[in-house]
């Protein structure tokens, strides 16, 4: 299923204005080497969607530090001066989403659903151009789903069929971002044989991988 | 004592044996120190785990564990790690007792803003809207006043972060529950008249027949 792949052949995959998934909060379980090579390629435009934009010099912000992201979908930039001042100064835009919104439209992305109805951010800024629906009497908002042209996963171990594990709270993100986008890339901390993992430790299975990048 | 440390006091008295809280960086957390002996409350971080705490020795760094502070701590024995979506269903589905933030403005109908300063910039919001709507128990800790500001309004004039979900404010000098809609005066700082509350307090509020006085 999943192919290994260098940085390079990855990163010749990534075009201008692409949209990409960063999984990672505050950087803990994003693959710095597919930021870190994508900063070097300096590709433009991107939308980016993550959880946050993490640090000026680790995870997605680098990115944002590069002036490489058009616009941000995240849940929170104050870890982040530099995207707050290019929000301010409308070099950046950034869609806030509330962050269990943002990860449940992610997962209608990758599980075919159109969206979702939620109570969070009714009768807030968060509503504004929403369907609001009433369900048994309780208000809820409608939030579509979202996907990415492609995303960056870090798994822990990762076999050749692209089945991944996740260590600690490095999972995050990652389990639904991989599910999510066009093309997945995976940067495993350690990449083993078909039936080294006990299938009922996999928390990832492979058939949403696409590829499993070596640095 | 500081101010904080009056309303981490009181804030820590809320909290029940065997409680699943979640809590805002700041005066919420600091409440943890002073939990009393025999209470054992487990704490949820909304980037995928219950039950950490902070790290004891050095062998406990682990760059994979993290608060959703963004600080290295310990997940102890019987916690457990979930990804973000499990996170939030546990948020959003109500399993958490209780959630202590700080806030911006609060008002008398139980609104709440938290997030939004217009003309300024946004940090952004975080887990903090689905922690307001989700959770049995919403518990403000701030302090009464900013810079002579009032801070418990009629009506929040910034950005709101929920509609009519606050059950709770602790301030330095007050304690206030919602009831019937409204919100009820039920303690007041040693020292402080309830003319005094009046006088910080935009929000209409009703005094309870039984006001006690602040025990921390």
């Amino acid at each position: 299923m999943a192919k290994i792949i260098s940085i390079k052949e990855a990163m010749d995959m990534i075009q201008d204005g692409m949209s990409i998934m960063i999984a990672g909060f505050l950087a803990v379980g994003t693959p710095e080497i597919l930021v870190d090579a994508l900063v070097e390629k300096n590709t433009k435009n991107h939308t980016l969607i993550a959880i946050s934009t993490a640090y000026p010099n680790k995870g997605s912000g680098k990115l944002v530090v590069n002036k490489q992201i058009k616009k941000a979908i995240v849940s929170h930039i104050g870890t982040n001066p530099e995207a707050g001042r290019q929000y301010i100064n409308n070099e950046m835009e950034i869609e806030f989403v509330p962050q269990g919104t943002l990860v449940e439209r992610i997962r209608c992305g990758g599980f075919g659903m159109g969206g979702f109805l939620t109570p969070t951010g009714v009768g807030t800024e968060i509503e504004e151009g929403k369907q609001r629906i009433s369900v048994d009497g309780k208000d809820y908002l409608l939030e579509k789903h979202l996907r990415a042209d492609i995303a960056f996963i870090r798994a822990h171990k990762a076999d050749k069929n692209g089945n991944l594990t996740y260590r600690k709270a490095a999972r995050n993100s990652n389990m639904v971002m991989a599910t999510a986008a066009d093309i997945t890339f995976v940067v495993a901390d350690e990449i083993v044989e078909v039936g080294d993992l006990d299938q009922d430790e996999i928390m990832t299975p492979g058939i949403f991988v696409d590829y499993l990048v070596q640095g | 004592m500081n101010n904080r440390e009056i309303i981490a006091r009181r804030v820590a008295q809320e909290f029940k044996d065997g409680d699943f809280v979640n809590l805002g960086i700041g005066i919420p957390t600091l409440s943890t120190a002073y939990i009393p002996d025999g209470v054992n409350v487990t704490l949820h971080s909304e980037n995928g785990h219950y039950n950490f705490g902070p790290l004891t020795c050095e062998e406990d760094k682990d760059p994979d564990s993290i608060n959703a502070s963004g600080e290295l701590c310990v997940v102890r024995n019987g916690g457990v790690f979930f990804d973000s979506t499990v996170s939030f269903g546990i948020i959003r589905g109500g399993y958490l007792d209780k959630t202590v933030l700080g806030a911006l403005q609060v008002d008398q109908e139980g609104n709440l803003a938290n997030w939004k300063i217009p003309g300024r910039v946004v940090p952004g919001i975080g887990g903090g809207m689905d922690l307001v709507v989700g959770a049995k128990k919403v518990i403000i800790a701030m302090e009464h006043t900013a810079k002579g500001d009032k801070k418990i309004l009629k009506k929040c004039t910034i950005p709101l972060t929920a509609t009519g979900e606050v059950d709770m404010i602790i301030t330095e000098k007050a304690v206030f529950e919602r009831e019937n809609g409204g919100l009820v005066l039920k303690e007041t700082y040693p020292g402080v008249t309830v003319e005094e509350i009046r006088e910080l307090t935009e929000a209409d509020f009703t005094v309870d027949e039984n006001l006690k006085t602040m025990n921390i």
